[in-house]
């Protein structure tokens, strides 16, 4: 599949999981795709990074359900900043192991799972839906994490096969197989498409999303810049800090828009190896 | 050896949060207490696990910027949060604000939680942890502005808002210390209020009660925070921080 086709399949007001984690392996061609679209109002689940700050800056966010919003080697991301400090955002703020209990929950088809966590803290009192539950074997009160049910997930891996299998090569899977089990549909963008006998020649435990999970694949080279994809590449510390700065003014940011998000994919990755080249020359 | 300098202090007041800690998971934020833990692992606590700040557990010592020579496991994400709710770490957050009884803030400032006057990172996993196993806080400046009489967003949560939310909140709940650019302290005050526990060097007691938004509980005369050893200046020094990046997070 393309990004375009994919986000044909989308539908304003959809909840779409994204996965990755902070600012590594996000699927940023898919989520550039929906920043060129008309879709609207819709509910993102994540371990924020970029992806958050992209569509909040392009109004496509009407509810944020997430642990944090991080650049990782830039602590803060500014356009979610401003989403939230504008009050533009309706913000469902849980802790990092509860967004992960809300995934499993989900992917088991159950209505919540028990946790700890979050209990005493701010992220009941600011979410007046949150419900506690009581241990049927010894009566102690917990707290019962909602299912986090998406219609959509979007997650970018190192390798995939035509059928779905996605493979990655980096260092964690973070928490995305749970996304694309825990979404009525899944979308798998990847580095490389190869064959499934070249997936097969690799650890196991590099296996973790099947064609089960998988409704679509889209070719993604460079896909997840400029949040890191290791192995295949860093994260691009320069189109990063560009992308910060950017965001201080409103024609710095218009400037961005026109060079980076206004354009096709294929225009997007052509300007950034042309900015690379003009700061290297 | 030369003087001894205040981010030195710090980083063995941090250290000293790991001793006699056990085969744990030791998860340092800040400069300072990552080198506290890795002076930790160095000398008296040789036990304590690490990561390499991804997702790689490092065996051995190994300085700031550096990756470890050797892994001796894997930790991604997803098994740091059950290690964590097995109780298995000592946690050491840089929250933006603590109060008195050890909630700690780390999500917004302002008193409009749908639309703060200043956005920052969100609750992370501080609501698990404080929940689930030790922890304690780094302040690298010590300040009405940090140490607040109650924080706008409750994070990590203190002794307070796990004893109104009952014993399920309360049960593993272990807020150790708190490390600041002035001093240390901890939660032994009456009904688990902040106590100074001793000043650094050079510090004055009415400096740490100035910069403190609330009333600090002050049991007679507070010691002096202890001085590192040569050999623990020495592992600072040429071993873990040779850059000093300390300096950076604690002016000299």
């Amino acid at each position: 599949m393309s990004e375009e086709q994919v986000v044909a399949e989308l539908r304003s007001g959809m909840t779409i999981g994204i996965g990755g984690w902070g600012s590594r392996r996000k699927p940023m061609s898919l989520v550039r795709a929906i920043l060129r679209s008309d879709l609207r109002d819709l509910t993102v689940v994540s371990y924020g990074g970029p992806d958050v700050g992209l569509l909040c800056a392009a109004g496509k966010v009407r509810r944020l359900i997430y642990g944090f919003v991080s650049l990782d080697s830039i602590p803060l991301d500014p356009h979610f900043r401003a989403a939230r400090e504008s009050g533009q955002i309706e913000s469902v703020e849980y802790d990092e192991g509860m967004i992960y209990l809300g995934l499993l929950a989900a992917s088991h088809r159950l209505s919540f799972l028990p946790t700890r966590a979050g209990l005493g803290s701010g992220v009941v009192t600011t979410n007046p839906e949150l419900r506690t539950v009581v241990s049927p074997y010894g009566g102690e009160e917990l707290l019962a994490m909602p299912a986090l049910a998406l219609d959509a997930a979007l997650v970018h891996v190192n390798r995939a096969d035509a059928h779905g299998n996605g493979q990655y090569l980096g260092p964690d899977l973070y928490f995305d197989d749970l996304y694309c089990a825990a979404a009525e549909r899944a979308y798998v963008s990847c580095e490389r498409v190869v064959e499934t006998a070249e997936l097969g020649a690799g650890h196991p435990a590099t296996l973790q999303i099947n064609r089960s999970a998988v409704a679509g694949v889209v070719p993604a080279p460079n896909g997840a810049h400029f949040t890191s994809c290791a192995p295949d590449y860093g994260r691009d510390e320069d189109f990063q800090r560009s992308y910060v700065e950017a965001a201080g003014s409103p024609e710095r940011w218009a400037e961005f828009s026109a060079r980076y998000l206004e354009v096709d994919e294929r225009g997007y990755q052509e300007a950034v190896t042309a900015a690379a080249v003009e700061a290297g020359a | 050896m030369s003087e001894v300098t205040r981010a030195e202090t710090c980083v063995v007041a941090c250290a000293d949060l790991w001793r006699d800690a056990g085969e744990i998971l030791a998860s340092p934020f800040g400069l300072v207490p990552m080198i506290g833990a890795r002076l930790a692992r160095a000398t008296f606590s040789p036990e304590l696990l690490m990561t390499d700040g991804e997702a790689m557990l490092g065996s051995g010592v190994w300085a700031l910027d550096e990756q470890p020579q050797t892994v001796e496991g894997w930790l991604p994400f997803r098994t740091i949060l059950e290690l964590a709710w097995g109780g298995s770490r000592h946690v050491v957050m840089m929250p933006s604000q603590v109060d008195s009884r050890g909630n700690a803030n780390i999500s917004y400032i302002g008193d409009d939680y749908q639309r703060p006057a200043v956005q920052l990172l969100g609750v992370r996993g501080a609501p698990g942890n404080t929940v689930n196993h030790p922890t304690s806080y780094w302040l690298p400046r010590h300040s009405t502005r940090a140490l607040v009489p109650r924080v706008d967003m409750v994070c990590g949560v203190g002794y307070d808002s796990a004893a109104a939310a009952g014993p399920a909140a309360e049960r593993f709940l272990d807020l150790r210390r708190v490390v600041t650019n002035l001093a240390v302290l901890d939660f032994g005050g009456p009904d688990h209020a902040m106590r100074l526990v001793s000043l650094h060097p050079g510090v004055e007691r009415a400096e740490v009660e100035a910069s403190t938004g609330f009333e600090l509980v002050v049991e007679g005369a507070v010691p002096e925070t202890r001085a590192p050893s040569e050999e623990e200046l020495r592992l600072i020094r040429e071993v873990i921080d040779p850059t000093r990046l300390r300096d950076r997070e604690v002016r000299p």
